[in-house]
């Protein structure tokens, strides 16, 4: 199954029964997918939108109307529909935001890149707000991780990006589905039905009191910090011994664990610390390993941007390089393997 | 004593924000005694703009929702699609249906949305302090076409409404105003049709009213009234503009 659709069949097992969509390479699967499959469901509605920004907005009300909803596209789309999931943030409304992203700037390539990892991470759209990012790094994880951001946007009512790559949403692979799709998938309490029994309620944001803004950002954050607690994950490859930990996420990952096989057979102790979730950034987990070694290498696909967080978390304590190739340019592992072996000879490692 | 009028139950007891002469109050106060009247409350969902009357929630007592700029027809095609059991409204101005949520608006009228638009028209911005709309009437003054709008430059207002008409998934649209007791009466019957046929399910329904926004125009409630006839009407004319609700019953 290619990634894509892998996204769509667990969103359909996670109870998804609202999806909006917008035409855009390389994630088109998905959407044809949805219009396939979750079209036909009882209860269930797909909509191509005229537009990304339309789309995240027919989120927006499916989720205020209390179903699980996502949308999916590519970074060009991606950056249209901030406004929507700044929106959604601030109205703490849960929604599932795929981005099999490509290279940029501008209109830029349809070949994988990671170059959305600020966007995605530092929230976005304007406000202070964050959504929680997953990146997974095969199509079995973009499967999982698909169920799991259904679970966290509901648990913390919250927007959860998926933050895959051209690559992951195109490639086949085997994937086994953990979970069947519900018969009648719950309704959130808290959903806007029309006041039936109850007081009308209300939905928004905007106040000419600046104080109750305040209030709300509070709150966001407070929430914030309990999920940087609770949803931190990381995974870890051959680090008991590594003097030169690199720290990749998403397909970059992939390509590195190979580099990393090679760099073992060749004798180097070298590991690897893959985030998945890039926020929560696994701070901690990076300083944990700076107490052992004092090397680490940051490889993603584009120039730089999940190094500031391993700086960041590190504090001045360890070393940091850092390798990039952006624009929608795959490295390959042996490419990896030359940047490892290269900085472990000059620091003297071994 | 006999009560022969009183305050719509599903209207709350706060006292209007508006400036004095707005129509917003008055298309509130026919709204909510619709929505009582046709026993809506507790099914309405209603979504108002960003603008004057972002506030709409703290005067109708229905669930309602904030919508970005322009976004209220897709915020209520989501809504809709996920709970096709509500009566879905949005509330927009002149800037918001007819300049930055054109494309929302005409697509979801053209996949006939079971959704009803209520479409302030007031000629100009009025939250934002009385720039040009795209309905701004030709050489009319607001604060960004200081000499008047120049349609050779700024473009012609725009018949948002005879626009939307063209569109098959649209099945009632009527352009109406509040700017006499017969006009007040005809909105009012107007929405009601709009509403009556999201109820039976039939299509897109939008209700044009064109409102007074005396402050913006620099006139008096008075005045403003009287231009809505002399001026407004002349290049938005008023009356049904599309009702099909009759065939598609018939379908």
């Amino acid at each position: 199954m290619t990634g894509n659709s892998a996204v769509g069949e667990a969103a359909i097992r996670a109870g998804c029964q609202g999806y909006f969509g917008y035409p855009i390479t390389p994630q088109n699967e998905l959407t044809e997918y949805m219009a396939a499959h979750l079209s036909r469901r009882r209860g269930c509605s797909f909509v191509q939108a005229e537009s990304e920004i339309a789309a995240i907005n027919m989120v927006y009300g499916a989720s205020l109307a209390g179903v699980r909803a996502m949308t999916s596209s590519s970074s060009p789309g991606i950056s249209l529909k901030q406004e929507g999931i700044s929106y959604l943030a601030a109205c703490e409304l849960p929604a599932v935001i795929v981005n099999m992203s490509r290279g940029g700037p501008g209109l830029g390539s349809i070949s994988a890149a990671q170059s959305d990892y600020f966007q995605a991470t530092r929230g976005g759209g304007h406000g202070d707000y964050r959504c929680i990012v997953l990146a997974p790094s095969s199509v079995q994880e973009l499967a999982d991780l698909t169920h799991r951001a259904f679970d966290l946007a509901d648990r913390y009512q919250i927007p959860v990006i998926i933050l895959g790559d051209g690559m992951l949403g195109q490639m086949m692979e085997p994937v086994e589905f953990k979970h069947e799709a519900p018969e009648e998938p719950p309704v959130r309490s808290n959903a806007l039905r029309g006041a039936k029994g109850r007081p009308s309620r209300i939905i928004k944001t905007f106040t000419s009191k600046p104080t109750e803004l305040e209030e709300l950002n509070w709150s966001l954050f407070r929430r914030y910090q309990l999920i940087k607690k609770e949803e931190t994950t990381c995974e870890t490859f051959l680090v008991e011994d590594a003097e030169l930990i690199v720290v990749a996420f998403g397909i970059a990952a992939r390509i590195a664990k190979g580099a990393i096989k090679n760099a073992r057979t060749a004798g180097l102790r070298v590991g690897m610390l893959r985030p998945v979730t890039l926020w929560p950034f696994p701070a901690e987990a990076v300083r944990e390993f700076a107490k052992r070694t004092k090397y680490f290498l940051v490889f993603e696909m584009n120039m730089g941007q999940m190094v500031e967080d391993v700086r960041l978390a590190l504090e001045g304590k360890g070393e940091v390089f850092f390798y990039g190739r952006p624009g929608g340019v795959i490295p390959t592992p042996s490419e990896v393997l030359r940047v490892i072996s290269r900085h472990y000879y000059q620091e003297g490692l071994r | 004593m006999k009560k022969v009028y009183s305050r719509p139950k599903s209207l709350k007891r706060n006292h209007f924000h508006y400036c004095p002469g707005c129509g917003h109050s008055i298309i509130h106060r026919v709204m909510t005694e619709l929505i009582d009247e046709m026993d809506l409350q507790d099914k309405a969902i209603g979504i108002p703009p960003p603008g004057c009357s972002v506030f709409a929630y703290h005067y109708f007592d229905v669930d309602m929702a904030e919508s970005a700029h322009g976004r209220g027809a897709a915020v209520a095609t989501g809504i809709k699609r996920a709970y096709p059991e509500a009566i879905v409204f949005t509330y927009q101005g002149d800037g918001d249906l007819a300049a930055i949520g054109t494309a929302e608006t005409i697509h979801a009228a053209n996949r006939g949305e079971k959704i009803t638009a209520i479409f302030i028209n007031n000629a100009v911005y009025g939250m934002t302090g009385g720039q040009m709309a795209p309905t701004t009437l030709s050489d009319q003054k607001t604060t960004t076409t200081p000499y008047g709008r120049d349609v050779k430059l700024e473009g012609y207002p725009i018949r948002m409404s005879e626009i939307l008409a063209l569109l098959k998934g649209a099945v009632y649209i009527e352009r109406t105003a509040v700017n006499s007791p017969t006009n007040i009466r005809r909105t009012k019957k107007a929405i009601r049709k709009a509403f009556q046929s999201q109820i039976d399910n039939l299509g897109f329904s939008l209700v044009e009213i064109l409102s007074p926004c005396p402050t913006n125009w620099r006139m008096n409630p008075l005045e403003s009234w009287q231009w809505i006839d002399k001026e407004m009407t002349r290049e938005f004319p008023l009356g049904v503009i599309k009702d099909i609700t009759g065939e598609k019953n018939a379908d």
